[in-house]
């Protein structure tokens, strides 16, 4: 289980990773929600990896086995507050696309 | 000792009531004093700042006027707490584990300088009433004037050194604004830069030079530091902290070879002139000179390095003051000298000079706030301060006329006068040996010789002004004495200066005594304060200078009539050029220089320094702390869970493959990765958040479609060859996110593999049911335990919404897209050959079933919603799914029968969403203080409902309601805003075509 997850981790962070350092902004902003997947998962994943235990309290399971809902909580919100920051990475993308006529991440074709 | 049994009584002040009422009720009243004297001024300036629209200019200055001398009898009544060295305090607890209290504190000293700031500051409104014209914004002056006679009292009565270092700082920012009152003339801009960036970086250094002197001492409170003079003295960071204070000081004062500010700084108000270069801001180093020469002075390091600074000062000061062409240059050439003069005799070390030191500071306060008022009299009536202009005023102007004669009398060291007291004092004091050095044996002569320019040009001053032959050709016909009321403050100050320099132990005696103990406590000398010493060395010294300078003047009249502003040969190396010059070095070409070599305006760089950078930082520590090898266990793995990742791998490799020109296909690959991302939450029992993901996953593709269109057309091939540097970049690139990527698998390994330690998330599940109310621990957290987060987090989510919808407003497309897209033209060219078939038929049919099936399911999904929402507190699901869930809705309304289709059905209105989710979430949050507890409590019982059963109602029920409507409105904004570009660009291509055929 942890060395599948290690690994989809890893490969989402050289994907997002190699994206982010591209120069078309497109691939910046898709490469942006790769690493956010890693991100999510590398947080969650920090409070163990547990199957079949989710932290709704119930009768027949003992609290103290259910899983971490703390990371669950930090992700969540971040789950959320990630799509708003695409939205906004792609309206500057957007904006800076109708101003300079380019999609580079320059603003401008020609590395000085 | 007097004062601590103050201190106590003050601090005792409970019990003290209860003791002996009668008795305490007079004791209590001093210390709140200082607090209120404190205050006084800056109420007064914030009064002024209500009246900046009004266009009276009677009104600010009488408040102005009332605030100031209700200052000043406050502090001549606070004379009997500080009489025979007793200090009045005021103590309140500020920050108490760092030292940091705010502690006020007066002694005979602080009383005599805070007399002289609120004494002068009301003789300078009544005439600054006269002098302000009508077109000038006057509450924004007094406003300003007031707020600076605040700080400059904060200095004198701080008991704590920190607390004293603040109100520097604001006189030097007060004087920034006051300076540059005129903000509209170039030379008021500068001068005011200049004295902001001379007194601040001065400032900065006193700070420096404070926080060390509290170091060595282990106290910032006044009292400890002034005790524990030894100790400095011999302390390691006695020099360092000496340094840094002198710098602090000397900037302040106007000392050699900071001294350039002062007269650049004349390009202010006369009246800011006379209040801050006379008795203020300037006397504000001097004045700490004085304040630490109990723990300071007495070390060769001080002799030298304050004498040094002083006598130059006293001598160049003098010496350029003779060459000056405006009156108000000449004073403050004039003021840098005599602050020179104090600066030598704080130097020695010797408690007389003290004495002396003190009684000049009084001295020079009153002439030169006295002479500067008449200068701007003459300005004011000539309309020219140059002296080659300027010529037989006296006539005009007698009374004036006379006034300054006294004061420049008093400014040259007449008999009679009290400059003529204070500058004996310093020629016993030059003559005397103190640490035989040079600069000791050189001073009689340097004295003399100072006094002796100090003669010529106060000579000059009055010569050239008001003698001679009646002037020709001044910018203003006729000038006539000013009102009584603008001449009062400089009679006032003249009667003073006449009083006290004939009978100065009768006038003054009493009151510079109670400040000289206050200074030297058990080192107070025997002086005495009388007119005639009988003919002795400083009396011939005086002659000398008097001769001499006046001889020097008459020598030097005719250079002076014609020559050019400044001394020769000086004149051409002006602290103002240098200043400019090495602004423009350090913030211009090594800011160039600097931003050339280290830094870029490109991204990419900035990005892999970034994540170079962050794989450092990854690294570093365990580098440091070291590895830690751990056999292998193999744990067992799913063969599902490996096939799902499997595929999830390889979409994550697709989409970094394809994003550069498959941009659809990309999308469509990073869209399974987050399904197989949600699935994966499922599985490690996170329902919560897998709910989320798939509508995050939703709206997220929704988004990025929309974006699709604006963006340029990019196909394989159209690259031209690539270059052997971008493929070095390539493999660069490539190196570093592998090595990020095995990073994070080796870092996400071992943390998953360790036992996760006892934090905190037994005492969520724990209390969850208990303390907030509901079984979905994750929702239970969000909404209640760490509601003050999310209140954060909804916060951020709207503020990027409204982000996102100000961006757009604006938006306008590249040219290449303005164009409808291809798909469009086909459809509509299809259209168009077709008779019976009108243009966008096709695409209102297009895909019409799953359409239909949308707009019927929207009832569906709104109520799936409200489910989501209502079960969120027991079971997955919440404010953020629901408030996702029900965005999805509307956004599938849009996407069912076009932009104009749904908005002819529902309105939507998202940023009232917003508005209303920010106000529940914080009103339920602030609904808590009612009843006595903190913000955002939650308060939760079981209700029972006919046919629904027992349902739970947590206030944290209503805060989540809040959650859920912000994030609809702020999905449905962001979406919407986008969506809305299409029909903008109908109209801009409406607009375009008309300016062409305007055109044509």
């Amino acid at each position: 289980m942890e060395i599948i997850l290690s690994i989809a981790i890893g490969v989402m962070t050289s994907c997002g990773v190699w994206l982010i350092l591209r120069p078309r902004t497109y691939q910046v902003v898709i490469g942006l929600s790769l690493l956010s997947y890693a991100v999510n998962l590398f947080i969650f994943g920090v409070g163990g990896v547990k199957t079949n235990v989710p932290p709704i309290l119930n009768d027949s399971i003992a609290t103290s086995s259910l899983a971490d809902p703390v990371p669950q909580a930090l992700v969540l919100t971040a789950i959320v507050i990630g799509f708003a920051t695409t939205a906004l990475f792609l309206v500057v993308l957007l904006a800076s696309r109708g101003l300079t006529g380019t999609d580079h991440v320059d603003g401008r074709n020609d590395p000085r | 000792m007097i004062f601590r049994s103050f201190a106590r009584g003050v601090s005792d002040d409970g019990n003290g009531l209860g003791r002996g009422r009668g008795l305490h009720i007079g004791v209590t009243l001093g210390p709140s004093i200082l607090l209120f004297l404190l205050i006084l001024p800056f109420a007064g300036s914030i009064a002024s700042v209500c009246l900046l629209r009004t266009s009276s200019t009677a009104l600010p200055s009488w408040i102005a006027g009332t605030v100031t001398l209700a200052a000043f009898l406050l502090t001549a009544a606070s004379y009997p707490y500080v009489q025979e060295g007793q200090v009045l305090r005021f103590y309140l607890e500020w920050i108490p584990q760092l030292g940091l209290n705010f502690t006020l504190r007066l002694d005979g000293f602080a009383w005599l300088f805070a007399m002289l700031i609120t004494g002068i500051g009301f003789l300078v409104v009544v005439y600054a009433r006269y002098y302000m014209s009508e077109e000038d914004p006057v509450p924004r002056f007094f406003s300003f004037l007031l707020a600076f006679m605040g700080a400059m009292l904060g200095i004198v009565i701080s008991g704590n050194v920190i607390l004293l270092s603040v109100f520097w700082e604001l006189t030097s920012i007060f004087s920034f604004l006051l300076i540059s009152y005129w903000h509209n003339t170039a030379a008021a801009r500068d001068g005011a830069r200049m004295a902001l960036t001379i007194t601040g970086i001065g400032g900065f250094c006193l700070l420096i030079g404070l926080l060390l002197l509290g170091n060595i001492v282990g106290s910032y409170d006044l009292d400890k530091i002034l005790e524990s003079g030894d100790a400095i003295r011999n302390h390691s960071l006695y020099l360092p902290a000496l340094i840094f204070i002198l710098l602090g000081a000397l900037t302040k004062s106007a000392q050699f070879p900071f001294h350039f500010w002062l007269p650049n700084a004349m390009a202010a108000p006369t009246p800011v002139s006379a209040f801050l270069h006379s008795a203020t801001m300037v006397k504000a180093g001097v004045f700490l000179l004085a304040r630490f020469w109990p723990a300071l002075a007495g070390t060769s390091e001080w002799f030298w390095l304050v004498g040094l600074a002083g006598v130059i000062t006293l001598l160049i000061g003098a010496y350029f003051a003779m060459f000056q062409q405006d009156l108000k240059g000449l004073l403050a050439y004039s003021t840098i000298s005599h602050l020179g003069l104090i600066t030598t005799l704080l130097s020695l070390g010797s408690p007389l000079a003290t004495v002396a030191a003190i009684f000049h500071m009084l001295n020079h306060a009153t002439f030169k706030a006295s002479l500067f008022m008449a200068a701007g009299i003459i300005d004011h009536e000539a309309g020219t301060r140059d002296m080659r202009r300027l010529s037989g005023l006296f006539r005009f102007l007698p009374i004036t006329g006379t006034l300054a004669m006294v004061a420049s009398a008093a400014m040259a060291g007449v008999p009679l006068l009290n400059g003529f007291l204070s500058k004996e004092m310093f020629f016993a004091e030059a003559v005397e040996t103190h640490a035989d050095s040079i600069l000791d044996r050189s001073l009689p002569y340097i004295a003399t010789l100072a006094s002796a320019f100090s003669v010529a040009y106060s000579v000059r001053f009055i010569h050239m002004v008001f003698f001679g032959p009646p002037p020709v050709d001044l910018p203003k016909e006729k000038p006539h004495e000013p009102p009584h009321w603008m001449r009062f403050p400089v009679e006032f100050l003249v009667v003073v200066c006449l009083i006290v320099g004939i009978a100065p132990a009768w006038s003054v005696g009493p009151f510079l005594h109670t400040a000289v103990v206050s200074v030297l406590d058990a080192e107070t000398p025997e002086y005495s304060l009388s007119v005639w010493h009988g003919f002795n060395l400083p009396l011939m010294m005086s002659i000398t200078a008097m001769l001499g300078g006046t001889a020097l003047y008459f020598a030097l009249r005719g250079y002076l009539a014609r020559c050019d502003d400044g001394a020769p040969f000086f004149r051409r190396f002006k602290g103002q050029r240098i200043f400019e010059r090495v602004l423009v070095e350090i913030s211009w070409h090594w800011a160039r220089l600097a931003e050339k070599r280290i830094g870029t305006r490109n991204l990419q760089p900035q990005m892999r320094w970034v994540v170079g950078t962050g794989f450092m930082a990854g690294l570093l520590p365990l580098w440091v702390s070291g590895f830690e090898t751990r056999p292998f266990v193999f744990s067992g793995i799913d063969p599902a869970f490996a096939a799902i990742w499997f595929i999830g791998i390889c979409l994550a490799l697709g989409t970094a493959y394809l994003a550069k020109y498959h941009r659809l296909a990309a999308l469509v690959a990073l869209g399974g990765v987050g399904l197989i991302v949600c699935v994966t939450f499922i599985w490690l029992s996170a329902p919560d958040l897998a709910i989320t993901q798939l509508l995050v996953e939703i709206v997220t593709t929704v988004l990025i479609l929309l974006g699709l269109r604006w963006l340029p057309k990019r196909t394989e091939g159209m690259e031209e060859k690539i270059t052997l540097q971008a493929r070095v970049r390539r493999f660069r690139d490539l190196g570093l996110a592998v090595f990020c990527g095995i990073g994070m698998t080796f870092i996400s390994y071992a943390v998953m593999t360790m036992p996760v330690p006892d934090a905190i998330a037994n005492y969520f599940l724990e209390n969850a049911y208990s303390q907030g109310g509901g079984r979905n621990v994750v929702n239970v957290i969000l909404v209640d335990f760490r509601g003050f987060d999310t209140l954060g987090e909804i916060s951020v989510l709207g503020v990027v919404a409204l982000t996102v919808y100000a961006l757009l407003r604006r938006f306008r497309p590249a040219p290449d897209s303005m164009e409808k897209p291809e798909q469009q033209r086909i459809q509509n060219r299809f259209d168009a050959e077709r008779p019976e078939r009108s243009e966008g038929d096709t695409v209102r049919e297009y895909l019409l079933i799953p359409s239909v099936i949308m707009q019927w399911l929207f009832p569906v999904i709104v109520t799936f919603a409200v489910y989501i929402f209502m079960r969120g507190h027991d079971l997955p699901g919440g404010g953020f799914s629901a408030g996702l869930t029900l965005s999805i809705a509307f956004l599938l309304q849009y996407l069912a029968g076009g932009t104009r289709w749904a908005e002819d059905r529902i309105r939507i209105l998202p940023l009232r969403w917003i508005g209303a989710g920010i106000l529940t979430a914080t009103a339920t949050g602030i609904g808590a203080w009612a009843f006595g507890y903190p913000f955002l409590t939650s308060h939760f019982q079981y209700i029972e409902l006919p046919l629904i059963g027992k349902m739970p109602a947590a206030t944290a029920l209503l805060f989540d309601l809040g959650v859920f409507s912000l994030v609809v409105g702020s999905t449905v904004l962001i979406l919407v805003a986008l969506a809305h570009q299409s029909i903008r660009i109908n109209r801009l291509r409406a607009i375009e075509v008309e300016k062409a055929k305007e055109a044509a």
